[in-house]
C-alpha cells in the first residue's frame, strides 16, 4: 500500500506543480464572474440609465395612453408628426410612434419610426399597451362599466409546491433542478473525459517510454494502475474544489464592485422583491430563489462527489486498459467506443428522459446502471430521489468501478510489456481469459 | 553459496514456448552471463525472476528461499529497453525508484546523492530528464537501476545503446560492484561483449537451455587441441607437417595442431625454428560454440 501511495504522490504532484494545471486552474474560474459580471453590468446600465429615452407619441386620435416604464417615458405633446420625425432624425427622441385617425374595430397604420431596430421587448410592450387600450375601449363601448373592467383584469402564476415524507411543503421549481442537474451531469461527463483522457496519456507515456520494465519490477502493475487512477483523480478534484471556491468569492466581488455593497444572497431577494413589485409577471425568479433555498444542497454535493468519484473510476479503469493495449495515442480510436456509447447515452439520456420526467422508466434504468448512472442520476438527485433508488444505484456503481478496475487491470498487466503488436478486441479477450 | 536457483521453468505464450524446462543455479559474487540470439527466452527468464511476470511452472528459490514480492529490494534491474520520465527532475526520478524498490526517504536520499557524487554528476541534480543528453541520462538509467544496492543485479544487453565512453564505465562499475560481493547476472545476444567478464555462463536457443558452465570449462570442452605459435626469424625451410602459417611479417604466426609431444614438445620443437615469440592455445570464441551447439542440437 506504500508503493501506492508512492504512485499517487508523484501523479498528483507532477501534475498540479505544472504551469498548464496552476493557468487552467486559475483562469477558467476568471472566465466565469467576468461573463456573469458582463451580463450583470449590461442588465445593471439598462436599469440605472441615467436618462430614459423618450418615444414621442403622434396619436391623430388623442385616444391612446403608454405608461411610461424603467427605461422609456412616452411624450404626448401633440407635436406635428413632420417635428416629431426631425426629432428623431435629430436624436432628440428616441423613436416615434405615428398613429393615424384609425378605426377601432380594425387597426391599421400605426408605425414606429426610430433610428435603430427596436428591441422585441419594446415593440412587445408598445403593441401591448395599444392593444389593451383598444380592446377597453371595444368593452367600454359595449357598455362595460370600467370598474368592472379593472376587477376583471387578473394575473394567474401557477405555484407547484412538493410534499416529501416529513410533511414538509417545498415550493418546486422545475427550471432550477434542471439547471441543477444539466449542469451537475454535465461537469461529470466532461471530467470522465479529461481525466479518463490523462490517466491514458500517462499509461502511454510509461509504456512507449519503457520505463514501465523499471516500474513492474518494483510494484505490481495493478497497484500501479490503481496508483495513477486515484492520483490523477485526486489533481482533478483539486481542481475543481479551487474553482468553486474561486467562482464563489470572485463572483461574490464582482457583484459587490458593481456598486452593490452586499451578499449575492440578499442582493438577489432584494432584487426580486423590487420587481415582485413592479412586474408582477417576473415572480419566477423569487421562487427560483425560494427553490434553491429548499434544496438539501449538503445531500447534493455528497452525492454529486460520490457520482464524480464513481464515474471517474469507473470509466477511469477502463481507459488505464486501453492505455495499456495501444501503443501510441492515434491507436486509441479503436478501443474508444466502449467508452463514448455508453457515456453518450448516459449523456443524450439525461437530456431527453432524466431532465424531462426524472420519474419515468427510462429514467430509473438510466440512474441504476452503474454505466450512465453517474451522469443520469445528477439528472434525478437534484429533484429528490427515494432513498431506496439511491442506494441501489449507488451500490451498483461501487460493484460496477470494482468489476471494470478487475477486467482493466487483467488487460493493463499483460498489455504494458507487449510492444509492436497490433492488438484488436480478439487479442484483449484472449488476454482477459489467459489471465 | 547460490543466490538464485531456477529449477524446471515452463513458460509459454499461447502456443509459443518461451521457456522449456529451465534450470540453472547462480552463485554468490559472481557474474553470470544468459547468452542467446533474440527471441530465445532471456527476456522471459528475466522478467520472472524479476516477478513481473509469472512463470507456468517451476521454482526460484532466492537465497535459498523461494522467491517473493519481499526479495525486490535486493534485485536491480536495468532493463534493455530504457526509459526515464522525461519531464522529471533527475533528483524526484532517482528518489522516486529508489522509493518504490522500498527504501525509507532518508535511505533514499542518502544513496540518491552518494551515487550522484560517486559519478561526479550532482550538479545535474536538479535538470529535467530532457534537457540532459542521451549519454548522460543512460549514468541516470544505470543508477536507477543499482542504487539501492541490490545483492542481485540484472543487466539485460548491458552495454547495447551506451557509447563507448559510457560503455566502459559501465564495465568498470560491474567490475566494481563484483568486488564489493555483488552478483550480476548479464542477458545478452552480442556473446563477444560479455565473454570477457562473466564467470559463468548459460547458452540459450529457442526457449531451451543448451549449454552451461564455467566459462573456462565451457571453452576448454570445446577447445580443438591447436595452438598459435608465434616464432621470430623462422629459419626452416619448410613448414612441418599440419602447421598452417597465418601470417607471415617479421613474426610469422602459425596454427599449429597439438599431437603426441603436448605443448612442451611443440615448444621444445619450435625453438629449434627459430625464437618463439608466443605461444597460446586457440579457443573456440563464444559465438563459435554457439553456433556449433545449435547445430548438434538441431541435428538431434
Amino acid at each position: 500500500m506504500d508503493k501506492v501511495w508512492l504512485v499517487i504522490k508523484r501523479e498528483y504532484l507532477s501534475r498540479v506543480q505544472k504551469k498548464s494545471f496552476l493557468l487552467a486552474t486559475l483562469l477558467t474560474p476568471l472566465i466565469f464572474p467576468a461573463i456573469m459580471g458582463f451580463f450583470l453590468w449590461i442588465a445593471l446600465d439598462d436599469v440605472d440609465r441615467p436618462y430614459l429615452s423618450i418615444i414621442e407619441v403622434v396619436d391623430e386620435n388623442n385616444f391612446f395612453f403608454i405608461e411610461s416604464s424603467e427605461q422609456y417615458a412616452f411624450s404626448f405633446s401633440n407635436t406635428s408628426f413632420e417635428d416629431a420625425k426631425r426629432m428623431v432624425r435629430e436624436g432628440e427622441r428616441f423613436g416615434l410612434i405615428y398613429i393615424p385617425t384609425l378605426d377601432i374595430s380594425n387597426p391599421k397604420g400605426i408605425t414606429y419610426y426610430s433610428n435603430s431596430t427596436p428591441s422585441m421587448g419594446l415593440t412587445s410592450f408598445i403593441e401591448g399597451s395599444l392593444k389593451r387600450r383598444i380592446e377597453e375601449q371595444k368593452l367600454y363601448e359595449a357598455g362595460i362599466d370600467p370598474d368592472i373592467l379593472d376587477a376583471y383584469r387578473t394575473k394567474v402564476n401557477l405555484q407547484t409546491v412538493t410534499l416529501d415524507f416529513s410533511g414538509e411543503e417545498k415550493i418546486a421549481d422545475a427550471t432550477v433542478n434542471y439547471a441543477l442537474g444539466f449542469l451537475a451531469g454535465i461537469m461529470i461527463y466532461i471530467f470522465i473525459f479529461i481525466y479518463g483522457n490523462q490517466i491514458m496519456q500517462g499509461v502511454i507515456e510509461e509504456k512507449s517510454s519503457r520505463i514501465i520494465e523499471i516500474l513492474v519490477s518494483s510494484i505490481r502493475p495493478f497497484q500501479l494502475m490503481l496508483g495513477k487512477i486515484i492520483g490523477i483523480g485526486a489533481v482533478g478534484l483539486t481542481q475543481f474544489l479551487i474553482w468553486i471556491i474561486l467562482i464563489g468569492t470572485l463572483s461574490t466581488f464582482v457583484i459587490g464592485y458593481l456598486g452593490l455593497q452586499m451578499p449575492q444572497q440578499q442582493l438577489m431577494e432584494m432584487g426580486s422583491a423590487e420587481l415582485n413589485q413592479q412586474l408582477p409577471t417576473n415572480s419566477s425568479l423569487y421562487q427560483a430563489i425560494q427553490v434553491i433555498q429548499n434544496i438539501n444542497f449538503f445531500q447534493l454535493i455528497l452525492t454529486f462527489i460520490f457520482y464524480f468519484l464513481g464515474g471517474y473510476l469507473l470509466y477511469g479503469a477502463l481507459f488505464a486498459a486501453i492505455g495499456a493495449a495501444i501503443d501510441a495515442p492515434s491507436e486509441a480510436q479503436q478501443f474508444m467506443l466502449p467508452i463514448t456509447i455508453p457515456l453518450l447515452i448516459a449523456y443524450l439520456g439525461l437530456f431527453i428522459f432524466v431532465l424531462d420526467d426524472p420519474n419515468s422508466k427510462a429514467s430509473f434504468w438510466l440512474s441504476i446502471i452503474p454505466f450512465t448512472s453517474p451522469i443520469a442520476m445528477m439528472g434525478r438527485a437534484s429533484y429528490g430521489i427515494p432513498f431506496s433508488d439511491l442506494l441501489l444505484s449507488m451500490s451498483l456503481l461501487v460493484i460496477g468501478f470494482i468489476f471494470s478496475t478487475w477486467i482493466a487491470g487483467k488487460i493493463y498487466r499483460i498489455g504494458i510489456l507487449i510492444h509492436g503488436t497490433k492488438i484488436n478486441y480478439k487479442t484483449i479477450w484472449k488476454w482477459l481469459k489467459s489471465a | 553459496m547460490k543466490i538464485l536457483e531456477i529449477q524446471h521453468l515452463n513458460k509459454s505464450y499461447g502456443s509459443t514456448k518461451a521457456l522449456s524446462d529451465i534450470s540453472l543455479s547462480i552463485s554468490k559474487g559472481r557474474i553470470f552471463g544468459v547468452l542467446g540470439p533474440n527471441g530465445a527466452g532471456k527476456t522471459t527468464l528475466i522478467r520472472i525472476i524479476n516477478q513481473i511476470i509469472d512463470p507456468d511452472s517451476g521454482i526460484i528459490l532466492f537465497k535459498n528461499q523461494p522467491l517473493k514480492r519481499e526479495h525486490i529490494i535486493n534485485i536491480g534491474y536495468l532493463p534493455e529497453e530504457r526509459g526515464l520520465y522525461k519531464k522529471m527532475k533527475v533528483w524526484d526520478q532517482l528518489i522516486y525508484f529508489a522509493r518504490l524498490k522500498g527504501l525509507s526517504a532518508n535511505e533514499a536520499q542518502y544513496k540518491v546523492d552518494n551515487w550522484l557524487n560517486r559519478m561526479e554528476i550532482a550538479h545535474w541534480k536538479h535538470k529535467r530528464i530532457d534537457d540532459l543528453s542521451k549519454g548522460m541520462a543512460q549514468k541516470i538509467q544505470f543508477i536507477s537501476a543499482v542504487l539501492h544496492e541490490p545483492e542481485l543485479l540484472i543487466l539485460d544487453e548491458p552495454f547495447s545503446g551506451f557509447d563507448p565512453v559510457n560503455a566502459e564505465l559501465i564495465k568498470n562499475e560491474i567490475l566494481a560492484l563484483r568486488e564489493r560481493g555483488v552478483t550480476l547476472l548479464l542477458s545478452t545476444h552480442r556473446m563477444e561483449s560479455v565473454e570477457l567478464l562473466c564467470d559463468e555462463i548459460a547458452m540459450f536457443n529457442k526457449s531451451e537451455k543448451i549449454l552451461s558452465g564455467h566459462l573456462y570449462d565451457v571453452k576448454t570442452q570445446f577447445r580443438t587441441n591447436k595452438f598459435e605459435l608465434k616464432i621470430k626469424g623462422f629459419m626452416a625451410e619448410s613448414i612441418p607437417p599440419g602447421w598452417e602459417l597465418i601470417s607471415k611479417t617479421e613474426v610469422d604466426t602459425f596454427c599449429v595442431p597439438l599431437q603426441e609431444e603436448g605443448s612442451n614438445g611443440l615448444l621444445h620443437k619450435a625453438m629449434e625454428l627459430g625464437e618463439v615469440v608466443g605461444l597460446k592455445e586457440i579457443l573456440p570464441s563464444m559465438e563459435e560454440i554457439f553456433i556449433q551447439q545449435v547445430k548438434k542440437h538441431e541435428n538431434g
